[in-house]
């Protein structure tokens, strides 16, 4: 079953940024690209359990702060070494100026 | 077209790499990657950071299998046989190759009359250590650099009691500015470490340290970090030149077209001078680069030096090589996090660190290597202002 939970509002995120959302003992990603699209993520590297939050978003990459691995927050795709497991990602939607996320 | 294989002498971050990233270029050939030690590759960082975790192993039995590439584990490259393309091994055998990379990494070094101290640097290492980082031990270090420093963090955290000696007048001197070494000197005295600084060590066994003032230490465990030489013997008994490392070329090559060098061990250019890393980044990048390049690409490397430290919960970072510098900006990060920049007498940044708790200088110091990669003037005034994202600072100059 899954299901939407208000994750932010639209302007806690800078464009080409991220911020970290703590829910249900499970920490998230939420992004907004230089389209100004909102996406979500698993919020922790599947290198080693670190923050993605502090990390770099560059277009549609998000970089990891700690070894620089890279994912494509759109699909999560893992972009090479060090890190070969992709993100989890989760759908978006906006509403009033609010980002809903639907996890499970 | 040759039969022969591109060989790997060394099977650390840098070789293992290599072995990989040639395989991501797409070539189908025989790989073979050769290794002293007897384990499987793992990555040294997490060693001195949590001792006790276990190795983390960088490729197993199943990825090499996957990739085709054949690991020999627990021999050593003794010989090189330029005129003849063929590598001899400790155990007698021969193997031939048509491309060679040297990346036999570093060694720790010991001043004369430290013979008795432990070294740092290999999975048995952190083995035999971490059985003494306990309550009621004590664990003395000479070196005041980031291996021995994460060492001393990591046994304050599993309770022991820890010393360091270190000769310069402050920690990390050649590694990070004085502004940054204070704030990981205030840790390490406020977590219970013993400093002495601007001490000399004369001589250490297994369990004592003489100081140069002539007092003793006296621990269960003496392990010195002191640097490292890199590991270009083989290299030199071939003829290869070598200069405070096996020199290369922008593409990794060595004076011998058919030998190439990367990682520890390699002393390349950067940026009109020859430099030597002790990177975890730089041996992975450097192996990707030098793979490409055995497979005759011909980009210059121009990858920026990075860094990282964990001690404690603080995090340091450090994006290009200390210079001779005209001016230093400092950038608050928050929560007490800073970047110290160093820009050249036309506003060229040549390097940035931070230091602070958990990964708060990741993003800026990224920026920042993507500003010294350009090499272009930037404002000083920008660079210290909190509310200017370095992010726009690049891209104005794209
Ligand atoms: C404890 C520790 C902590 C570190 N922490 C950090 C950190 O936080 N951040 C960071 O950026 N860097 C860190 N580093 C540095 C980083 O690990 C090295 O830069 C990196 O391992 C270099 O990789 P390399 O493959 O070039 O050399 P190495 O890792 O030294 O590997 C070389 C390998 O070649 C083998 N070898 C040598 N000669 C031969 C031969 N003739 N035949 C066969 N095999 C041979 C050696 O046994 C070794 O296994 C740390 C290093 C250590 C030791
Ligand atoms: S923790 Fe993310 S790349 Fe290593």
């Amino acid at each position: 079953m899954s299901e939407w939970i208000e994750a932010c509002s639209v302007d806690d995120v800078e464009e080409e940024d991220l911020i970290r959302f703590d829910h249900g003992g499970r920490t998230y990603a939420i992004y907004r690209s230089p389209d100004d699209e909102f996406y979500a993520t698993d919020g922790l590297c599947t290198h080693e359990q670190v923050h993605l939050a502090d990390g770099l978003v560059m277009d549609h990459i998000i970089e990891c702060p700690k070894h620089n691995g890279r994912f494509d927050y759109r699909t999560g795709e893992a972009k090479g070494a060090p890190v070969c497991v992709n993100l989890r990602t989760y759908p978006t939607r906006v509403e009033n100026g609010t980002v809903f996320i639907s996890v499970e | 077209m040759s039969t022969s294989a591109i060989v790997i002498a060394g099977a650390g971050e840098c070789g293992t790499r290599a072995a990989f990233a040639l395989r991501e270029h797409g070539y189908q050939g025989a790989v073979i990657l050769i290794g002293e030690e007897p384990h499987f590759p793992y990555e040294r960082p997490p060693l001195s950071k949590s001792p006790g975790a276990g190795p983390k192993t960088v490729a197993d039995r199943e990825k090499f299998q996957a990739a085709g590439i054949e690991f020999l584990s627990g021999v050593c490259v003794r010989t090189i046989d330029r005129a003849a393309r063929e590598i001899g091994l400790g155990d007698g055998r021969t193997i031939p190759y048509h491309k060679l990379l040297l990346a036999t990494g570093a060694a720790p070094k010991l001043f004369p009359g430290m013979e008795g101290a432990r070294t740092f640097r290999a999975l048995g290492d952190a083995q035999a250590v971490h059985g003494q980082l306990a309550p009621g031990r004590h664990l003395v270090v000479v070196g005041g650099g980031f291996i021995g420093l994460e060492l001393a963090a990591a046994a304050r955290i599993a309770g022991a009691d820890v010393t360091v000696v270190e000769a310069a007048d402050r920690l990390m001197p050649r590694i990070v500015p004085a502004e940054i070494a204070a704030i990981a000197e205030a840790e390490h005295r406020d977590k219970g470490v013993s400093l002495f600084l601007g001490t000399g060590v004369v001589s250490a066994t297994e369990r004592q340290v003489t100081l140069s003032d002539g007092r003793m230490v006296e621990g269960d465990l003496v392990v010195a970090g002191v640097g490292v030489a890199p590991n270009t013997a083989l290299a030199e008994a071939a003829g290869l030149a070598v200069d405070n490392g096996i020199v290369v070329d922008g593409c990794f090559a060595t004076s011998d077209p058919d030998i190439f060098a990367a990682g520890d061990c390699c002393s390349f250019p950067y940026r009109g001078r020859n430099v030597r890393l002790e990177s975890w980044r730089a041996a992975r990048d450097q192996a990707d680069h030098a793979a490409a390049a055995i497979l005759g690409a011909e980009e210059l490397y121009a990858a920026v030096p990075w860094f990282w430290s964990d001690q404690y919960g603080l995090t340091l970072q450090v994006a290009g090589l200390p210079a001779p510098v005209a001016r230093t900006t400092r950038r608050a990060c928050g929560n007490g996090a800073f970047i110290l920049f160093e820009q050249d007498a036309d506003g060229v940044l040549v390097a940035a660190s931070g230091i602070g708790t958990g990964n708060a200088v990741a993003k800026d110091i990224r920026l920042a290597e993507m500003l010294i990669g350009k090499g272009v003037p930037v404002e000083a005034d920008a660079l210290a202002d909190p509310a200017v994202n370095l992010k726009k600072l690049l891209r104005g100059q794209e």
